[in-house]
């Protein structure tokens, strides 16, 4: 059995301690220099952070359909560089993920990369029309194993479609991953709509659109007595009524997008599509409730909904741009900016928001354990004294849509062990097979 | 003066007198036999319009002729530009043939300002309209003639009460309007009803009235914006009537109005649903010369961002070549 030590890594940034890997688990976690490192690989870890893998609940691999904005492969190798062990692949491929075969595919695919765990998210209704349930119970049965089911893209706004969906999961204790937008409200909508959006000429996306779905969802949840997550949640009043929610032991989960912890609409003044993304960057309030919802654990975990798009659907004008930014590559440091910097959230903080509570919404067995001994080996190493300018021409993912351009961001992943093997070492990917 | 003209919130108020002034000496070369400056000689001046508004490109053209400078008219209208790269390849096609300014009008907002700053092109870009953000050139004419009609054809419009009535949220006109108008000194309102004001207008530097009746009689000008009918199908206002009886300009309320007060209207008109074909003929209407300034001040905008030298000296120069 392969043996691999990581000698000196402060876990979740307490006391420097050595992590002994044998095969794919966690064996020992002990004082530094105490393991044993003959015949082991060592990963020098001294002044490191070590945290769980991230498990990323909302990701965008493009495959099948639009191979030419990304791949599993393509895309795993970001994850796995931005400290990813685990990806929920979002169900609206070309074809769209709405059957056993589908999701049996992007999974086998992920599995053929290596570089982390593929989780297939499974499409709510067939082919994302909002009208007929996909046959959840056979995507929930096949090896995929999925446990989400999301139109993310769309809304499931169709309130008995709805109902029922919620209903049908819970016999295999899945959930559904609502992309609140209301869609009447939100028609042609190309910005937050605010000040802003009245003086650039437009057309507004109202946060009462996000909110007015995530309150009826919520009290169907109730209703029914299911599990309900929150993709992407953009505004402060999402977040009051999810605070709401749990208050009231509604089984609801709620993620936010680096993007929407950082930036604001402010940088739509540019026009420049790079900053396009659905839901859209809200004001500075908003981004201030997320951060304190994300700190407080209104909100679980942090997703990235990267939505990787080829150039010339960026290089346009803002209206005929698509939707979506990068996200893997540069999730952590944009949490560290606005979450750890700002002392809203330590390290225990991030590892729980981005690895323990993910994997639990999404039901994953063997990730997001804490590092301990008899847990599954993914782990992220982390430097966070150093900083990086983000330079889209050297991100693994094969666009580069990425809204960072030329933005100097802290702290790097160094190294990231998936399943006991290195997928990252020293910021590059290693071959894992 | 930027280089660009993408808004009206670009110009300060030195700017925007720099703009009237010009244009007010450049009028004159209209009423001479010979209506050609060489200023712009030499110097290319592309129309890329992206949508129709031959009213509009007529008016650029006329105004870089007559300062000589060379006009290509690009109509991308027609060629698949609802996605992806042409905004770009025809930017990048104007570049290699040497545009100094391009003249763009594009259904989305912010073509212009992304054509003026992505790299794509070296010359000047003027927002001759895009989409419902702003058409600043129209702004500039409508101070023009707001200026000539009710401040002696000098200086600010410190004081002077214009009304904006209609659709403002669909509007490039009453953005610009609002932003230039401001920058004068005038004091504007703006009238519509609620559904089609944008969300955040009391941020704006005007006033707002979802009544039109109170506004009128202190109003030294009033513009009318036009509506189109297929906000009514989209539930903005309930019938093409009810707009009429509550936001139209008819002679009634025209009757309102002071004795000096004047009637404007950006065009083209729906006559009948804004306004009434009397109020649009009548001598209060300064329609058509609104239309007259626009060349004008077109004249003034391409002369001062193209750096051409003063119209002195170019009077100096066309006296020499006239003799
Ligand atoms: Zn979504």
């Amino acid at each position: 059995m392969s043996r691999l030590v990581i000698s000196g890594a402060s876990i979740l940034n307490r006391a420097p301690a050595d992590i002994v890997v044998a095969g794919d688990r966690i064996v020992e976690v002990g004082k530094p220099g105490s393991a044993d490192t003959s015949g082991a690989r060592v990963i020098d870890a001294d002044g490191l952070i070590a945290l769980p893998g991230f498990v990323d609940l909302h990701t965008h691999l493009r495959e099948p359909g639009r191979e030419d904005a990304e791949t599993v492969e393509t895309g795993t190798r970001a994850a796995a560089l931005g400290g990813f062990t685990c990806v929920h692949a979002m169900a609206n491929t070309e074809p769209v993920a709405d059957t056993a075969g589908v999701v049996e595919q992007v999974w086998r695919l992920g599995k053929e990369a290596g570089w982390c765990e593929v989780r297939p998210v499974g499409a709510v209704t067939v082919g994302l029309s909002g009208t007929h349930m996909a046959e959840l119970g056979a995507m929930a049965a096949s090896a995929a194993q999925v446990r989400l089911f999301s139109d993310d893209g769309k809304c499931v706004d169709d309130a008995v479609i709805m109902r029922r969906a919620l209903e049908y999961v819970k016999a295999f204790d899945g959930a559904i991953a609502q992309h609140a937008q209301e869609p009447r409200l939100t028609e042609g909508a190309q910005m937050n709509e605010g000040v802003l959006s009245g003086t650039l000429g437009l057309r507004g996306w109202p946060a009462v659109a996000e909110e007015a779905i995530i309150a009826r969802d919520v009290l169907l949840t109730q209703h029914v007595n299911s599990r309900l997550h929150v993709c992407h949640v953009s505004t402060a009043g999402s977040v009051e009524l999810i605070r709401w929610a749990k208050s009231k032991g509604i089984n609801v989960t709620a993620e936010v997008t680096p993007h929407h912890l950082l930036l604001t609409d402010e940088l739509a003044r540019s026009y420049d599509p790079h900053f396009k993304v659905n839901p859209p960057l809200r004001t500075t309030e908003d981004v201030l409730a997320l951060r304190e919802g994300l700190a407080d654990g209104t909100i679980d975990a942090v997703a990235t909904d990267h939505a990787p798009h080829p150039s010339e659907d960026k290089e346009c004008e803002w209206s005929a741009a698509a939707f979506g930014m990068l996200g893997l590559e540069t999730a952590l440091s944009v949490v560290i900016e606005s979450m750890v910097n700002t002392g809203l959230l330590d390290w225990a903080g991030v590892a729980d928001r981005m690895s323990v509570r993910p994997a639990a919404i999404g039901r994953v067995k063997d990730q997001g354990g804490l590092l301990e001994p008899g847990q599954p080996a993914h782990v992220t190493l982390v430097d966070e004294s150093v900083s990086w300018t983000v330079r889209p021409e050297e991100l693994a993912s094969r666009s580069r849509n990425t809204p960072y351009r030329e933005r100097v961001l802290p702290g790097r992943v160094v190294h990231t062990i998936f399943n006991g093997k290195p997928t990252v070492i020293d910021g590059r990917t290693e071959r894992v097979h | 003066m930027n280089k660009h003209l993408l808004s009206a919130g670009d110009l300060s108020r030195n700017d925007a007198l720099l703009v009237l002034d010009t244009a007010a000496q450049l009028a004159q070369v209209a009423d001479r036999p010979v209506k050609k400056l060489p200023t712009l000689r030499g110097r290319t001046v592309v129309n890329l319009f992206f949508e129709d508004s031959t009213r509009t490109r007529i008016s650029f053209e006329a105004a870089a002729k007559r300062l000589s400078a060379d006009v290509i008219n690009f109509s991308a209208k027609g060629s698949s530009v609802s996605k992806g790269e042409s905004l770009k390849d025809t930017a990048l096609t104007l570049e290699a043939m040497g545009a100094d300014a391009v003249v763009v009008r594009h259904g989305s907002s912010g073509a212009p300002h992304r054509l003026a700053n992505s790299g794509w092109i070296g010359g000047s870009v003027i927002n001759a309209g895009d989409g419902t953000h702003e058409h600043p050139t129209q702004a500039l004419l409508d101070a023009f003639t707001l200026r000539e009609k009710l401040a002696g054809g000098e200086g600010d419009l410190a004081g002077k009460k214009v009304t904006i009535v209609g659709d403002v949220l669909h509007s490039r006109v009453a953005r610009s309007n609002v932003l230039l108008l401001s920058t004068l000194g005038a004091d504007v309102t703006l009238v519509a009803p609620p559904t089609l004001l944008p969300v955040g207008v009391e941020t704006w530097p005007c006033k707002v009235s979802y009544d039109l009746d109170p506004v009128v009689p202190d109003s030294d000008a009033v513009m009318m914006l036009r509506v189109q009918l297929e906000r009514m199908t989209d539930s903005y206002f309930p019938t093409a009537r009810e707009y009429s009886r509550r936001y139209g300009l008819d002679n009634h309320r025209m009757s309102m109005l002071r004795e000096e007060s004047i009637v404007m209207h950006p065009g083209p008109m729906n006559r009948g649903m804004e306004i009434t074909a009397d109020v649009a003929d009548s001598r209060r209407s300064v329609i058509v010369e609104q239309v007259a300034n626009g060349v004008s001040v077109r004249m003034a905008v391409l002369y001062l961002l193209l750096g051409g030298y003063s119209p002195a000296q170019a009077e100096a120069e066309q006296t020499v070549e006239g003799s």
